[in-house]
């Protein structure tokens, strides 16, 4: 019954979609007000969406096995917080979730631009509508999340055990309203550029909604990649790994083209810029889209590998492309640009090699993540692009990146002189020294380094006087610097600091090393909902007195039958202790993995200031 | 003028990337390892099963004949589907095959050996993996047909009726 | 400006060759770079396959009969392929891959320096 009416709220709002179409184009002919018909018919086709979502959220949780997705996902003895969120963590039920978060917006948008120009909120409206159609006949036709099967099984296949877990659970609602919601920026600046509407009154409107598409992306990644950390095992937050890249190469984008936007609201400068970082948010976020449900790529989280499905998106996605680029060229204008020019040290460069810096990032993981295909199709041989290459290109750029992040937001608009400025070198001065000591005393490798290291402290103590001395102002863009800072140091702390132990150890047996000793103390087995667990106690001493004790897990699901590792993960402010223990085949010892991680907690705190600045910003106005 | 030059060159740009995509669709997307055909087999130390014998890869592969060595456990199930083909081929002449017993407890290899038969003339033992790894191996079944020194095939997964045709017909 | 160009590829150049120090352990290094056949989405070092598990042995074992790191790679190139690699080589295959990224930060640096004379004028 619910599948039922989900489908057909599914067909409803296709219907929806092409009267809205229909009532777009005559309202932009005639010279009347915005049409509340529009607005109507706009609501209507969001509410049969949240209808058709919930119905599948029902299938679920009535564990309705005539739908094919509820079979495929979900399983009787799954947890209820899982049934509802395997509504989401599947092919089928994901784009159901695009469209909710598609229609949301462009409702939202319609009640929030009241007083907007009208033609350029009904082309908003048409051109949002036009990635709706797409998405709900690549539904309808190719993943169709009440799709029946007969005769109807007694039980389903059950959700992967990994997908298990409630960082995973919040990640793609979260993920998408930042992912999807571009759309909007995307859908607006197409309706901008074609009604000449690309000025700063429209810079001011759309900054609100880019603010919160990349709030929700942040904190999206984020999920991502406390999940993976938690759940995965291998005690690693960010791998590099095609889904990990296809979702920060939209960040990258946004974060850019907010800046630019900065700039847009206050001057008519860099609007070229911005039309084109707008299109590419949401055409990044459709390609990442292709990337990981065609099939293409081969990846730990790819969820669908159908390469029929990928035909759609790929024909989608580049008529999406050649469709802004149809607007881009025809209808952007440049020439009332404010061509006063600027001196080389002010505010607006500084801007420029802002987007200069974030454009080359996004060139490198985007390069690095398509070239195998490249290669592979063009030369039939396939290679390997992973960590060291990002790293390789990444790190050494940071380095000029953070410096300009210092002491670009000091500089003055147009010109920008030096100043009274003598704090900028002191802090400098302080960095370096600081950096030096760190690198001696940790033993580090010299040059980049000590470099990186200095820079990063430079920004962190820029940011942070800047608290104290200019107290609110500009405190949207002190906390955000601030957080990158934080977040750089972080990673950096916890990259050289780390330490691992490997070892294969007996019930009863103990590994001892010069810094500690860890004891297999026992194994317990419980039973639960849906898997049996095998708990080990571990006794982790140091110089002799007792650190901790930590339990990883083996776990027996019942279906799918899947063994997973349970890490268990001890975490103070300090650093994190973490633990996993792996059966080896045919041998009754485990395989122990013991890392000390410092400052692991404070790179998930950093990326929650950097979105604390972001949130600042969308309500500094409201205050 | 600008955008003369610009706009078909970005719209070539694009087609191209299309194009490439389009086409790396229908490619699988996991890899597999090359063979390269008439490649010299390695050169090992390695233990006989159920011995403490150790014997060379020289000494192993000696004969002017064709070989077979197919790597397996009493795990693996695909080695099972695999089985009859080897018993098959255990009666050619011209070929014989040494298997590596890979990753496997001694009881439940002769265990699997009992039940389904011994098409080996030599058996190989390679507890920890490290043997398969000098093959170019990285899962069961593996197995290759060397001549003279050479790998002249590579199968990687259990045997099947083509397979088993091909072998066949080369050793003849 | 251009200044910072050239210093910026120095330091690229420098960087090629660093060791990430808090990998001590020689065979940590070698097995996060090598990629897992089996789950072909996790590096050696994270691996629990059973392939992971030799190999990891075998790096061990090349370690202590005095393999260089770079031999290692070579030796497991042989066997299984470039794509086992994680670091990609810089040869003929791969020469876009690596130098695209920082050609085109040139060409972006060198449009945008450009506009700003015009505007200094």
């Amino acid at each position: 019954m619910a599948s039922l009416i989900g489908s057909y709220s599914l067909f409803f709002s296709l219907g929806f979609s092409v009267l809205i179409l229909f009532f777009s184009f005559k309202n932009l002919k005639n010279t009347i007000n915005f049409d509340n018909k529009l607005l109507s018919l706009t609501f209507l086709q969001l509410l049969f969406i949240i209808l058709s979502f919930f119905g599948l959220i029902i299938a679920f949780i009535n564990s309705d096995f005539s739908n094919s997705t509820v079979f495929n996902h979900s399983h009787t003895t799954k947890p209820l917080f899982y049934k509802i969120s395997g509504t989401w963590g599947n092919h089928e039920g994901s784009l159901l979730l695009w469209l909710l978060v598609l229609t949301l917006f462009i409702f939202l948008f319609l009640i929030s631009s009241k007083k907007q120009p009208k033609k350029y909120r009904v082309l908003t409206l048409l051109f949002q509508q036009i990635i709706i159609i797409g998405f709900l006949i690549f539904l309808i036709q190719t993943s169709n999340p009440f799709a029946q099967i007969y005769p109807v099984p007694s039980e389903g296949l059950g959700l992967n055990p990994i997908l298990q877990d409630p960082a995973l659970a919040i990640h793609p609602p979260i993920l998408y309203l930042g992912y999807v919601g571009s759309s909007i920026i995307f859908s607006s600046v197409l309706a901008a550029s074609s009604t000449n509407y690309i000025s700063k009154e429209w810079a001011k409107h759309i900054k609100q909604w880019i603010l919160i598409s990349w709030i929700f992306l942040t904190l999206g990644i984020l999920l991502g990649s406390i999940w993976a950390y938690y759940e995965l095992g291998w005690g690693g937050f960010w791998f590099w790994d095609p889904v990990e890249n296809v979702s920060l190469m939209p960040w990258l984008a946004l974060t850019t083209l907010f800046h630019c936007v900065l700039v847009l609201e206050k001057k008519l400068l860099l609007t070229s810029w911005v039309v084109i970082l707008s299109i590419a948010t949401f055409t990044l976020s459709m390609s990442g889209t292709f990337l990981v449900r065609s099939g293409i790529l081969n990846s730990v989280h790819t969820f669908a590998n159908d390469p029929e499905r990928g035909l759609y998106i790929l024909i989608f996605l580049f008529t999406l492309i050649f469709l802004s680029l149809f607007v881009f060229f025809f209808f952007h204008k440049t020439d009332g640009q404010n061509n006063t020019s600027f001196f080389w040290l002010s505010k607006e460069t500084s801007i420029l090699i802002n987007n200069w810096f974030m454009m080359y990032f996004l060139a490198v993981v985007l390069i690095g993540t398509i070239y195998p295909i490249f290669l592979d199709v063009l030369t039939s041989q396939k290679i390997s692009v992973g960590p060291p290459f990002y790293h390789k290109l990444i790190i050494p750029f940071l380095i000029p990146f953070l410096l300009a992040m210092a002491i670009g937001p000091k500089l003055n608009w147009i010109k920008s002189n030096l100043q009274n400025k003598s704090h900028l070198l002191l802090l400098f001065a302080i960095s370096l020294i600081l950096s030096f000591l760190i690198i001696r005393i940790l033993e580090i490798s010299f040059l980049v380094n000590t470099i990186l290291f200095t820079s990063a402290f430079y920004l962190f103590f820029i940011t942070l006087r800047d608290f104290f001395i200019k107290g609110f102002k500009n405190l949207a863009q002190n906390i955000a610097h601030f957080g990158f800072s934080l977040l750089i140091l972080s990673i950096l702390f916890n990259n050289f600091l780390s330490t691992e132990v490997i070892t294969n150890l007996k019930v009863g047996e103990t590994y001892k090393s010069d810094e500690l000793t860890i004891n297999f103390e026992k194994i317990e087995k419980i039973k639960k909902q849906n898997f049996e667990a095998i708990i080990g106690k571990f006794n982790v001493k140091s110089d002799n007195e007792l650190v901790d004790i930590l339990k990883p897990e083996l776990r027996i699901y019942n279906q799918p039958n899947i063994v997973t590792s349970e890490a268990d993960i001890k975490t103070n402010l300090l650093s994190d202790k973490f633990m996993t223990m792996n059966l080896v085949q045919n041998q009754e010892y485990f395989n122990i993995r013991y890392q000390i991680k410092p400052f692991m907690i404070w790179i998930w705190f950093s990326v929650i200031i950097i979105s604390f600045g972001g949130l600042f910003s969308f309500f500094k106005k409201k205050i | 003028m600008k955008t003369k030059i610009l706009l078909p060159f970005i719209i070539v740009s694009f087609l191209f990337i299309f194009f490439i995509l389009y086409v790396g669709l229908n490619r699988s997307n996991i890899y597999i390892p090359e063979t390269v055909t008439n490649e010299k087999i390695p050169t090992f130390k390695v233990k006989v099963f159920n011995s403490e014998k150790k014997l060379t890869s020289i000494e192993i592969f000696e004969n002017d004949i064709y070989y077979l060595l197919n790597i397996w456990a009493s795990w693996c199930i695909p080695c099972r589907d695999e089985h009859p083909y080897l018993m098959e081929l255990k009666k050619n002449k011209k070929l014989e095959i040494v298997g590596l017993n890979y990753k496997d407890k001694v009881k439940n290899a002769n265990n699997f050996l009992n039940e389904l038969n011994n098409p080996y003339t030599l058996i190989l033992s390679d507890t920890d993996g490290t043997i398969a790894i000098e093959w170019g191996a990285y899962g069961v079944p593996e197995t290759f047909l060397i001549y003279n020194g050479k790998i002249i095939k590579k199968i990687i997964g259990p045997m099947n009726n083509n397979l088993f045709k091909e072998i066949e017909s080369v050793v003849k | 400006m251009k200044i910072l160009n050239f210093l910026v590829i120095i330091i690229f150049l420098f960087n090629l060759n660093v060791s990430n120090a808090n990998d001590r352990n020689l065979n940590s290094k070698i097995t996060k770079n090598l990629r897992c056949l089996i789950c072909q989405g996790q590096s050696i070092h994270d691996s629990d396959t059973e392939f992971a598990n030799s190999l990891k042995l075998v790096v061990e074992k090349k370690i202590t009969e005095g393999m260089s790191e770079n031999e290692i790679y070579e030796f497991l190139k042989t066997k299984y392929g470039e794509w086992i690699l994680y670091d990609p080589a810089l040869n003929q295959k791969t020469y876009i891959l690596w130098l695209l990224p920082l050609l085109l930060f040139l060409i972006g640096g060198a449009i945008i320096f450009k506009n700003l004379k015009i505007k200094k004028n």
